[in-house]
């Protein structure tokens, strides 16, 4: 299994913003697992909320990084905020939105919504998407090389992968890491 | 800005991001002993004192880093006069008299307090102004 936790970036305004969206399947072996059934209750197949919090950590840790073209080793170094009002089952769509509230050279706070897209109210014929706010992550992010110990990392960016390279092509962005 | 405003703003920046109580927040605590501060939480505030003051703060400006594994500021589990040198000149907001009289490395953490946090707000006010 990649641990890739968004599917596509459909928008990114350079140091500023970046949207990006997440499919639940119940393809996804995880959601057999969480919950399974027990005897007294059937499957309970949700998108567990950590991996939510994942989700935007891998969308606004694009943006971060994107903001220095992929040079830096951003790493999630703490969850500021995390608060989902609701458990997202297969078939929704997940929407992230990660803005940059405060970047320096030592890294960069974000601040976040996530959005629901629930099927029944999402693909009908007659009336638009209605997506229903579901979260606000807000995250802080360090840049490795510049740890305040001074511990020396690999000269390689081992924090933006293939996957990250390969979601960034998907999405037609355009990167030169 | 009074320090008792300051102390007021600094103490909603350290409950949201120490997650700790307003009583908790008193000058002589230690972030990093009595509010439970990590590394990585130094930045969280750090951002946070330049958006809520509107000064910049450079890397190492509030709390000088790499002091404890540098040997010339360092030797045998103590601060070298050196080492307490050059946290007077670069943390002037510092209260060093504990640390002078024992200087035993271990101690270079208490000298981070709120107090110092208030120091270093006004200071940087001051020099703004």
């Amino acid at each position: 299994m990649r641990w890739m936790w968004i599917d596509r970036v459909i928008e990114l305004k350079a140091k500023e913003r970046l949207v990006a969206i997440k499919h639940l399947s119940m393809a996804e072996e995880h959601l057999h697992d969480h919950f399974p059934a027990t005897a007294t209750r059937p499957q309970l197949p949700v998108m567990p909320m950590s991996l939510i919090v994942e989700g935007m950590a891998q969308s606004a840790g694009i943006l971060v990084g994107h903001a220095n073209d992929f040079k830096e080793k951003v790493v999630l170094a703490k969850v500021a905020k995390a608060s989902l009002t609701k458990d997202p089952t297969p078939g929704c769509t997940l929407r992230y939105t990660a803005t940059i509230d405060r970047f320096t050279d030592n890294g960069a706070s974000t601040k976040g919504t996530v959005d629901l897209y629930h099927p029944e109210q999402s693909y009908l014929d007659d009336q638009p998407a209605q997506p229903e706010r579901i979260g606000e992550i807000d995250l802080i992010f360090s840049h490795l090389d510049r740890n305040s110990a001074g511990t020396q990392y690999p000269k390689e960016n081992f924090v933006f992968s293939d996957s990250f390279r390969t979601i960034l092509r998907t999405s037609g962005i355009e990167s030169s890491f | 800005m009074t320090r008792d405003e300051i102390l007021d703003t600094i103490r909603e920046i350290l409950v949201d991001a120490l997650a700790v109580d307003d009583d908790e927040v008193t000058p002589s605590a230690t972030l990093i002993g009595d509010l439970g501060a990590e590394s990585i939480d130094i930045l969280d505030i750090t951002f946070k004192l330049e958006q809520e003051f509107g000064f910049k703060i450079a890397q190492g400006e509030l709390f000088p880093e790499g002091i404890t594994q540098d040997p010339d500021y360092v030797q045998d589990g103590k601060v070298t006069a050196r080492g307490l040198e050059m946290l007077k000149e670069r943390g002037p907001h510092f209260d060093m008299a504990a640390l002078e009289a024992d200087p035993s490395v271990e101690n270079v953490r208490k000298i981070f307090t709120v107090e110092a946090l208030i120091n270093f707000c006004e200071q940087k006010l001051q020099a703004a102004a």
